[in-house]
This record gives C-alpha cells, sequence and structure tokens, in this order.
C-alpha cells in the first residue's frame, strides 16, 4: 500500500473529447455513429474532428476541397456553434469544479484540478467525474492524473490514446506507470514543445519525452529558455506550476474576422471595423484595462492568384489611455479611410489593442488628459445593460444589427440551449 | 480562429427583498419582520443546474399525462428513470418522449393517448434514456 497522498502535490487535467464534434451529438442523438467535423468561421477549414472521421479529414483541409470526400465517407459538416460549445463547456466544467476544491479552466474544453492529499483511489475518482460529466451533459471526458501538471497533460494524453485499456482515465502518481508512458511517449508530443523545440531537441538526441526528463534542466534552461528549463523539472516530477486560478490580463486585444463575402466599397468595412473594435473594447472592460495604442488592418484574399493583393495596417495612438468604445470605434473607423485602396476585394480585417495598463498602473502628468469620469460611467451602463439584455442591445449607430458582410455559417446548428426560439424538439408520435 | 465564448449563465430571479432604513412616520409595518426571499421558478426548476435542460415537445402522444404539442419540458439528466417517470430517450437514434414501462425483463415505452400503440423494447432496439422529465411548462395564451 502506498502512502497517503499527503506530500506530494496531484493534479487532474479533465479534458473533452473531440469537443466540438461531442457537443454536436448532444441534442442530435440520431448522429451517435456518424462521424462529425466541425468548420471554422466563414466555414473556411476543418477545425474539430470526431474520432470516428480523424482517419478521413485532415485538421485544417479546406472545406471546398473536402467535400466529395466527406459525402463519400458519410461526415457531417457544421458550421462553428460557438453559442452551444460556451454553454455546454460551462455545464463541464461547473460539474468538474463542484468536485474539487481548487481548479483552472485552462481552455474551453480543459480544466486542471487540485487533487493534493485526496484520500483514495484516484484512478477511480478519475472514473467518477468521466461517469458524472458524462451523464449529466454527454460530453466524454478523458482524466489525467500526476504529481505535476506537465506530467497531468501527458497522463491524459495517455488515457486518450489508449483509451480502450484505460477506461480514459490514467494516473502516473506511480513512478513505474510514469516511466513507462515517458519512455513510450515522442518528446512532441510534450506540453509545449512545439514543432521547432522538436527539432532542436532532437539534435541533442533527446527522442522521448523520458530523454527530456533525464536531460539537466539547468543546461536546457541556460540554452533555450526558463520555460523549457520548467517542462524538465516537471516531467521528472517536481511540480514547477501552481494552478492559476486568476487568468492573468492579457496584453493584447485582438478582434479579427474574415467577411462572409468580399466587400469593395469602404462603408460596409467600416461598420465591420467598427464591431470588431466594440469586441475588443468589450474584452478590454471585461478585464478592467485601457488601451493607449490600437493597431487596424484590413487585407484582400492572398490565395486566389487572379486577384489583386493587398494588405495594409495602420497604428493610431490615442489621445488618452481609454477603454471608451465611442473614442476606440472612431479611431478604427477613422484608421480604415487611411487604408482603404479602391479597386481590390477585400476579405479580412483586424482590430488590436495594444499598450494595455491597469487604470493606476501608470502615472498621467499633470497636464496630460485622462478619460473623463463620465465616460466610465457611460461604459458601464453599457456593458450592464448588453449583459442584461444580449450583447449588441446597445451599440455605436455604426455597428449594423444585420449586416451583409457577416459570417458564412450555413451549416450551423442550432442554439439548443440559448435560444427559446431553437430549443431542441422532442417527437412524440 | 476567433471564438465567441457567451459569457456566464444570466442571473436567474432570485432577488433579495430589500429592506429599506428608513423609518415610516406612522405605525411601523408589522410585515417588516417577516420578510422572506421572492419565489423562484429557475430555483424551483433547478434551470441553471448543469444537468438541466429545456426542450419542447411535438405531437400528442403524451396528452394523458398534461404534456400538449408546443409545450417546454425541463429534463434532467442527473436522475436515474425507474419505472413510470417519463423520460426523453433514444429509440434506435430518434429523440422520443415517453412513459418509462419496466417491469419482468420487459421495457416499454409507453404512450399516453390511446391513439398511440404502446411500444416494446426489443433485443436489436437500442434505447438510451437521455434524462428525465421533471416538469413541464404550457403557453395557455397561445396554444390552442
Amino acid at each position: 500500500m502506498s502512502a497517503p497522498n499527503t506530500a506530494l502535490p496531484v493534479f487532474a487535467l479533465a479534458d473533452c473529447n473531440s469537443f466540438y464534434a461531442s457537443c454536436e451529438r448532444v441534442f442530435r442523438p440520431d448522429l451517435a455513429s456518424t462521424p462529425i467535423v466541425v468548420l471554422s468561421n466563414n466555414d473556411g477549414c476543418v477545425i474539430a474532428r470526431s474520432y470516428d472521421a480523424k482517419p478521413f479529414v485532415k485538421m485544417g483541409a479546406p472545406y471546398f476541397q473536402i467535400k466529395d470526400t466527406l459525402r463519400r465517407h458519410g461526415i457531417v459538416a457544421f458550421s462553428s456553434n460557438y453559442a452551444l460549445y460556451g454553454q455546454l463547456s460551462e455545464r463541464v466544467m461547473t460539474l468538474i469544479e463542484s468536485m474539487v476544491c481548487a481548479s483552472e479552466v485552462y481552455s474551453i474544453d480543459e480544466i486542471f484540478c487540485d487533487l493534493t492529499g485526496m484520500p483514495g483511489n484516484l484512478t477511480e475518482f478519475g472514473r467518477k467525474i468521466r461517469a458524472k460529466v458524462l451523464k449529466h451533459t454527454g460530453i466524454p471526458v478523458g482524466v489525467g492524473i500526476a504529481h505535476t501538471k506537465t506530467l497531468a497533460k501527458l497522463a491524459n494524453h495517455t488515457a486518450k490514446r489508449l483509451q480502450a485499456q484505460t477506461g480514459g482515465v490514467v494516473d502516473l502518481c506511480d513512478p513505474f506507470k510514469r516511466d513507462w508512458v515517458l519512455r513510450n511517449t515522442a518528446v512532441e508530443e510534450v506540453w509545449g514543445i512545439g514543432r521547432r523545440m522538436t527539432a532542436h531537441m532532437q539534435a541533442l538526441g533527446i527522442h522521448t519525452a523520458m530523454d527530456l526528463a533525464k536531460a539537466d534542466p539547468f543546461l536546457l534552461g541556460r540554452k533555450f529558455s526558463v520555460v523549457l528549463e520548467k517542462t524538465v523539472r516537471e516531467l521528472a516530477g517536481t511540480s514547477c506550476l501552481a494552478l492559476e486560478e486568476a487568468v492573468p490580463a492579457k496584453q493584447e486585444i485582438c478582434c479579427s474576422r474574415m467577411f462572409g463575402v468580399r466587400l469593395e466599397k469602404i462603408e460596409p468595412i467600416k461598420e465591420a471595423v467598427a464591431t470588431y473594435a466594440q469586441r475588443a473594447s468589450e474584452k478590454l472592460r471585461a478585464q478592467h484595462s485601457l488601451c493607449k495604442k490600437i493597431r487596424v488592418s484590413i487585407r484582400t484574399g492572398m490565395f486566389n492568384p487572379d486577384e489583386a493583393r493587398y494588405a495594409n495596417g495602420v497604428l493610431v495612438e490615442l489621445p488618452y489611455p481609454t477603454n471608451d468604445v465611442r473614442v476606440i470605434t472612431k479611431a478604427a473607423t477613422q484608421a480604415v479611410e487611411r487604408l482603404f485602396r479602391p479597386g481590390f476585394r477585400y476579405s479580412k480585417a483586424e482590430v488590436l489593442l495594444m499598450d494595455l495598463r491597469q487604470p493606476g498602473e501608470f502615472t498621467d502628468d499633470l497636464f496630460a488628459h485622462t478619460q473623463p469620469a463620465a465616460a466610465d460611467k457611460v461604459m458601464s451602463v453599457l456593458d450592464e445593460i448588453n449583459k442584461r439584455w444580449g450583447r449588441g442591445t446597445l451599440r455605436a449607430a455604426a455597428v449594423p444589427a444585420a449586416p451583409t458582410w457577416a459570417m458564412r455559417r450555413e451549416l450551423m446548428s442550432p442554439s439548443y440551449t440559448t435560444r427559446l426560439d431553437q430549443l431542441w424538439t422532442v417527437n412524440a408520435n | 480562429m476567433s471564438a465567441t465564448l457567451i459569457g456566464p449563465i444570466a442571473s436567474g430571479g432570485e432577488l433579495l427583498p430589500l429592506y429599506s432604513c428608513q423609518v415610516s412616520a406612522g405605525f411601523p409595518s408589522p410585515a417588516a419582520d417577516h420578510l422572506e426571499k421572492l419565489i423562484s421558478l429557475d430555483e424551483l426548476f433547478e434551470i441553471r443546474a448543469p444537468h438541466v435542460y429545456l426542450a419542447k415537445i411535438l405531437g400528442d402522444s403524451m396528452q394523458g399525462a398534461g404534456i400538449f404539442s408546443g409545450d417546454l419540458v425541463i429534463v434532467d439528466r442527473s436522475k436515474t428513470a425507474r419505472h413510470g417517470d417519463i423520460v426523453i430517450a433514444a429509440l434506435n437514434t430518434e429523440s422520443v418522449c415517453k412513459r418509462l414501462y419496466m417491469r419482468d425483463d420487459q421495457v416499454v415505452l409507453m404512450a399516453e393517448n390511446p391513439k398511440f400503440p404502446p411500444r416494446y423494447v426489443m433485443e436489436g432496439d437500442e434505447l438510451v434514456i437521455w434524462g428525465v422529465v421533471s416538469y413541464s411548462v404550457r403557453d395557455h395564451e397561445h396554444s390552442s
């Protein structure tokens, strides 16, 4: 019998299997054994595949190129329905949070949990999480458990890879199991080791996760980065990354989208940029930051050889650090006037808020302008109204309610859980 | 890729009664000591719980149970279906709303309308219980 899990920290990573595709299945029992792919905004390319679609479709494949393949294998394609995924994600996270004492939502489909000191069999507990989430939401999750976050991520990866043998739960707290997994995992599968780093590692003769775990963290840290040093220590079993319960404020905020159709006139482009500026400023206020600079860019399609190409961006300095949607929108739409050249067919715009600061973090000089207090009030009322009545209820006049250039999402499933007029319907016949 | 996450679930109808600090010049309200929390349908239906879902029923087969075409049902996925429960189920991948009968090794999906025969679940059928219907909601102003 091993000692109780008191001394060492224990982390679990719960990760939803093929999350977007699983969401599409929750309200469609008829698709339980039909392969599914989910497309990016504008139905551009494949961003998610169900387990049974993976052999036939590559990640990132352009939709128009694979239409035939999809038909041939009976694969159903969906436009991304982020309202649905966000709502189901929230249900999954709420359920898991209610089972552990501390957790960190890492992404829309991943959550780290702190299991330190939890008595009993942890694999059994992982199975409990899995069973509860599956029953209450219909979403399958895998659970990886280990003494560090990096190893928990690896355990989760193993649970997914060996689904049949592991039942979707892997506990690597046992050093014997941990070493087996480290030996049988390629270095590029390790959390945080990208393609370029993999090449560096291979040049040093580091091919498996075990090779990396046995490398000298200090030397690798000096040669590459402190991030890599932590990865090495974590693989060897020393916890260096704690749960981050509060998300650190972002340094830059970006809102960029393809238009649903090519735009040739300046007016709709200004509308789109105003819309993106509004969304970006919402995110800015949500993290209580102010921004001093914005960068606006527009471009044509870049892949069609028959079309003239143009891409340009401009950096605009705002009069004072602000989160006022009116100031940001005005600056952004004026930037479009400077960028726009007639005669091109534009496909995409981007608004990037930069030079972000927290109020009170910067010293304004005595004579500098600051955001008027009245603007703070207007913005908080704006956010309050939009929170209660839905995004876009109150907006700048430059932002249209039903834009002609909106994203193409022709294959979108209903918003089953967030719209009364699109509720799931069940037959009683 | 840009993801639009919807924010936290909107707050339910749970308002705490405000206890006014104003002192009335006349006789103090005898109700002031008996203020209670307001009634919330969200809370009764558990509609904000992660395991509770809303669905709309189409069809007349559950009339006898008081569920009419167009009604909303509140579905609880956390409950394990027992004999006699009204369930949402997928029978051979088609989603249906029926009363569950489970006796003597026999599983039957019963309609609550004589026009609809009971559906015996046989070997080879695949039945997945999606959730148990806990409440139903009916719009009496616009339903016929």
